[in-house]
This record gives C-alpha cells, structure tokens and sequence, in this order.
C-alpha cells in the first residue's frame, strides 16, 4: 500500500458518509478560521494602536507637571509653592551643550475655548507653543506657514487650526487663511490650516489651535510663569533614552533636587509604544488560545468519527487483516482518513479565515499574521494525527478473528 | 496458458522465520504423506482451549493432520466439531492452544502478529462463506488488494489481477462494485483474490453456503480446476455434495478427527447427473491416505 493507495481508500471512506463527514470537517474548520480571524483582529489592533503612538511622534519625551511641591520646598523653610515647569527649564533644556540629544524643546500652555467665526462656533483646544512644537508633534502644515520664532517673540495673534476646526467654522469652499475667527473673546488670524492626524486614543488630534505660547499666556490663560507641559523632540529615536537622562538631570539641577525627587513626571513615547506592545501581543496571544480551543474540540470531534467509523468498517479490517493486511496497513489508512479529515477542515479553514479577515471586526480592521495560517493548518494536521491517532490504533490492534466475526 | 506463469511466481520466502531444520523429523505419526510430494500443512497434537467464563471449551483435542502439496481436502463436521477453529488455526488466523503447526515447513506457533500477517498474505489464500468482498471497492481492486499488501507495484498489480479474474471468467466484471454482482460472481471474485497471490494454499470456508445449486457448481468448478492445475486447496464444508468435490475428506466430530478418507472427485460434469439421482453423492472409494485417528 503506497501513499495513492492509502489516499483513495481514505478519500472512498470519508465520501461514502458525506454529511457526517462535512459535519467533521466543519469542526477544525471553524477551529482553523477562529485561529485565523482572532489572531488578525489582535495584530490589527495592535498596529492601529502602536500607528497612533507613532503620530505621537515616537522620539519625543513630554515633561509634565505631577502637583508635587518643589524648589526647596520644606527643607529650606522658605515659602512652600508648587513646581511649575518655566521659561528658565525651557532654555536650559534647550541648549546643545548641557543636553546634545535634545533636538527642539516646546513649551505648551493649554487650554479649551470656544472659537468663533461668524455664527459659527467650534470648541477646541488652543495649545500655546513654540515654532518646534509642530514638528516635535508631528503636524504638517497642509496650506498656508506654520507659527514662527518671530510670532513667538512679537505676541501675534496668529494660529495653526486643525483640520476638524476648519470644517466647523468654515464652509466647504471658504478659504480660512487670512480670517480673523475669534477665540475666547480675543481676535485671532488663521495662518495655515493643519493636515488630518485622526484621533488618538480619546482626544480628537484634529480639534486643535495653535498659537504662540505668549498671545495664548497674553490673552487666554494669563501669565503664570508656568506651562502645562514640554515637549522635547530627541534627535533620533535610538538615542532618546539618553536624551530622557540628560532632561531629567538638567531640571534637577534647575529645582535643586535629585532626579529621584524629581516634581514632573518625564514620558518616553519610546517605552510607552513597548509597554502598549507587549499588551497587545499578550491579548493576541490570548484570543488565538481561545481560539485554539476550537480547534481542539474540532480534534476531538475527528477522534469521535474515526472511533465510529472504525467499529463501523470492523468487518472490513478483519478481512483485510485475513488476507494479509499487517498492522501498520491498517494503522496507516485509518490515521490516512483521519488526517485528511482535519486537512480538508484545514484548508476549507484558512480560506474562510482569510476571506473573513477582510471584514472590519467590532471596529477593527484584521490584519492576517502570515505565522497564524501556518499554525493553523499545520496544528490542523497535527490535531488529525494525534486524534486519528487512538482510533486507528484501535483498528491495527483488532484480532483478524474477532472482527472478521463481527456484523 | 501464459497467465499460470504469473500465478507460479512465489512471493519470495519469509525471512527471518523459523523453518523446521528437517521434514522428515516434522512429518506426524499419524498423516502418511504420499510419496514424493512436500507436506503444506503439518498440525500435530494441535488442541485448542477456549476460556468461555468458568467453563473451558475444546475445540480441537489433540489433532493431527498433514496436507500435502496438490491435494484438494474437504474438511467436514457438525457444527460445533471445530471446523472453524481448524480453519482459523490453518489459516492462520488463530494459534493453537498446544500442539504444532508447520505451514510449508514454518512453524507458526509462536509467531508475532506481524508475521502471521506476512504468512497469510503470501501463503494462505482465503475464500469465505459470505464473500468478504471489500465494499465499495472494484472487483479489480479488491484482488489488487492482496497483492497491494505484498508491496506488489501497482501496474504489475493490475495486470496479475486481470489475470486472475480472467482464470474466473470474470474479466469482463472487473469494474463492478460488489453490490452489482450476483453472489456467484462475488465468490468467483474472492477466489480471484485468494490466488492471485500464488500461495501455497486456498483455504475455503462454506464457500458455497450463500449459493444456489448453479453457482455453487460454477465456483466448484473452479476449485476443482486449480486443484488439477497443481493448486492445493482446503474447503471447509459441512455438504456432502460440496466434499464429493475433492481428492480427500477429513471429518471432525467433537474436536477430534474420527474418519480421514480418500475419494475420487466428481467432477462437475458429472456432478449435474448426480444431482438427477441424489441417492448417495459420495462415491466412497477405498482409504487411500490413511486415517489419523
């Protein structure tokens, strides 16, 4: 009995029994697909959300405030006030020569407000800031000039709108550039209009202002000798741990404190794309388990048949084994059905799984791992053999005798 | 006849198994073989023990029997006088309880179940009372079946299988499912498998118990024909019409051999006479081989 043999004995034994056998099948192949589809659901949730960390920028550190007190607070007995992030920390940041992994640092004052334009009226938030801050935040500037170092220094009243706040105070066809749109009650120009980030997590990227840090500190929040945050863009994000050393060493040095004792909190994109990484490779994993436990059941559904089938063909072991047929034969050609079983469940498998995965998933967009379907098909074969397995055996072991006896 | 140089062509000897070191020494006491011809099967004091429960069943007691090379034997009893186990035992199917059993010289007895596989397929060449045709499966292909087992390749396997229907006048059925054969063909198919191995023995079990008288006489005609083409063949029978077919009667009561005679067959020309006057169907013709018991 060489391969083609066995084949077609298999091949006349599953389709003499069709509906059990598609039955059969559909178990490994729901197993198969289940693998498939999840697994895809949790890497394209993965890559959508490490694509928005990315927007993030991923060699920016971002330094914020944590509420502690700082400068001497206690120690020094002198008047305890909060430490607050200054124009002092920005310009010792950015100097070359005490942090040369610093690219750009960008204060930011923050704010929400309504802004205006005509009757129309949109809230968004106006982020004050410098010229690198664009940069550093990775916007682009879709039409008209970005906020420059000159804007920053003379207090004009010019702003980068994003997107979304564009197409709430404008009309389809209007040209926002060079309108005056009110924000809070101070006029402010449109200078160049912000292209579409997407939203990230919860904030909406796109429902933004931007403006100099000193006309939004002149008109809007008032001056308070501290920011809400810094954004410092790293030159390179491999040497961005190096750069996150250097920050928080300098703003010790400028609080008289230790890096330990540190008031603001120092966040590396870097480290939060990894701990948002391994997150989401653990809920991957977790869902293809589930999965593979479909698939499992699908196995043990082929073992169900197969010991079937075997008591079923009893007969037709026993006389196979009568005119010579040794326990290896037998072995083979049912393990031979068996397998072909779940690798019918396999391949019906991947195809559904493949098709599915082209369908977005409670909001996610699945995107195939090339890994998964071999898994898949190839613990589908596995998943025959070792299930096919017992019940073959089963039929090698029988006596000639005993099965030629049995009806 | 050129297909007969095919079904000449032995599948080659066992190796590794136990050959009985001189056939003189094995030739029972109580089986005189003819002169000049080898013995096939040699069973000495072979007994056979079931454990049904509390109660154990003899089957067989102490039976010894030689088969030479060529003969046509018809072994018959009741039921329950263990011509069924005789037929397991020699077919290797079974192995005895106590006793002996030399099959062309290999002694069975202790072997695996892997060699006894090994044994039947080349050796033994089985007809059962209902057929055991593989369902679903062309006639070809369930005579291509033994020889698939043997390792034969698969174009030569077609061509000894053709073969062989065609010694059953079959050639022209090759491609029919057994369920579109009249049981007649379906035996002839079975006896096409049983030979086309060449083995040294066709053992028979009832196989004309399913039969009507024509095709009974049809699938006896050809045991009787590869009988006289030198084949040695067995057939387990309880009808006396069926045995009068052979060369040699062996009749089993309570598991022990109480006549061993030999006859002159009948051959089926004469057979359909007999049936017209069914008076007494066995010519018995003097004791030739000798009883055993």
């Amino acid at each position: 009995m060489n391969v083609f043999d066995n084949l077609r004995v298999a091949i006349g034994g599953i389709s003499s029994n069709k509906l059990r056998s598609v039955l059969t099948t559909l178990g490994v192949l729901i197993g198969v697909s289940a693998v498939i589809i999840l697994v895809a659901v949790g890497t394209g949730s993965s890559q959508a959300v490490e694509s928005r960390i990315n927007q993030l920028g991923t060699n920016t550190l971002t330094v914020f405030n944590t509420g502690r007190f700082g400068r001497g607070a206690f120690s020094s007995g002198t008047q305890t006030q909060l430490a607050s992030l200054t124009i002092a920390d920005v310009n010792a940041l950015d100097n070359p020569n005490n942090a040369p992994d610093v690219k750009s640092v960008s204060p930011v004052v923050s704010t929400s407000e309504t802004a205006t334009y005509g009757a129309n009226t949109y809230t968004a938030t106006v982020e004050g800031s410098t010229a690198s801050y664009l940069g550093a935040e990775d916007y682009t500037v879709q039409a008209g000039s970005a906020i420059s170092s000159q804007d920053v220094t003379s207090h004009a009243q010019v702003v980068d709108i994003g997107s979304d706040v564009a197409s709430n105070l404008f009309t389809t066809g209007e040209n926002p550039l060079g309108a005056t749109i009110m924000i809070g009650s101070t006029n402010f120009e449109v200078i160049g209009v912000l292209a579409s980030k997407g939203t990230s997590g919860l904030t909406n990227q796109d429902s933004i202002a931007i403006a100099p840090y000193t006309a939004v500190e002149d008109h809007l929040t008032g001056y308070s000798q501290s920011f809400s945050e810094l954004i410092v863009q790293g030159m390179s994000a491999s040497t961005l741990n190096l750069a996150e050393a250097e920050v928080e060493n300098i703003l010790a040095a400028q609080n008289d404190t230790t890096v330990a004792d540190l008031p603001f909190e120092v966040l590396n994109q870097a480290t939060l794309l990894s701990t948002v990484q391994s997150t989401s490779s653990t809920f991957t994993v977790l869902l293809g388990a589930v999965a593979a436990i479909s698939l499992l059941v699908g196995g043990i559904g082929v073992m169900n048949i197969m010991l079937v089938t075997v008591t079923e063909r009893t007969h037709e072991i026993g006389i196979r084994k009568a005119i010579g047929a040794p326990k290896s034969a037998i072995l083979t050609q049912f393990l031979f059905e068996a397998v072909l079983l779940s690798l019918i469940g396999g391949t019906a498998g991947v195809a559904i799984g493949v098709v599915g995965t082209r369908f977005k998933i409670a909001g996610v967009q699945p995107v195939i791992a090339p890994y998964s379907i071999v898994l898949a098909f190839g613990v589908s074969i596995a998943v025959g053999v070792f299930f096919g397995f017992y019940p073959a055996n089963r039929a090698a072991s029988l006596r000639p005798i005993d099965a030629l006896r049995y009806e | 006849m050129s297909s007969r140089q095919l079904f000449r062509r032995r599948g080659g000897s066992l190796g590794g198994l136990r050959v009985l070191p001189s056939r003189g020494a094995a030739a029972p006491t109580g089986s005189v073989p003819v002169a000049g011809r080898r013995p096939v099967v040699v069973l000495r004091s072979v007994s056979k023990t079931y454990e049904t429960g509390e109660v154990e069943v003899h089957a067989l007691r102490r039976v010894s029997l030689t088969v030479e090379a060529g003969d046509f034997v018809a072994i018959m009893g009741a039921s329950g006088s263990g011509k069924s186990t005789m037929m397991n035992i020699i077919g290797c199917l079974d192995v005895p309880t106590r006793g002996h059993y030399w099959l062309e010289g290999v002694d069975v007895r202790n072997l695996e179940e892997s060699d006894l596989s090994r044994i039947r397929n080349r050796k033994i060449g089985f007809v059962f009372q209902n057929y055991n045709l593989i369902p679903r499966t062309t006639a070809v292909a369930n005579v291509e079946l033994a020889l698939a087992y043997a390792g034969v390749k698969s174009k030569e396997r077609h061509t000894r299988a053709m073969a062989a229907l065609c010694q059953v006048g079959l050639e022209d059925r090759s491609h029919h499912l057994p369920s579109e054969m009249s049981g007649g063909q379906q035996q002839r198919v079975a006896i096409a498998r049983a030979l086309v191995t060449a083995p040294a023995l066709i053992l028979a079990d009832e196989p004309t118990g399913n039969l009507d008288t024509a095709s009974s006489n049809e699938v006896m005609a050809i045991f009787s024909r590869l009988n006289a083409e030198g084949r040695t063949v067995v057939i387990i029978t309880h009808e006396q019409d069926i045995a009068s077919f052979a060369r040699r009667v062996v009749r089993l009561r309570d598991g022990q051999i109480y006549e061993d005679s030999r006859i002159v067959p009948v051959h089926s020309e004469t057979r359909m006479e007999q049936r017209e006057a069914p008076a007494d169907a066995a010519p018995a013709s003097g004791n030739l081989g000798g009883g055993s018991t």
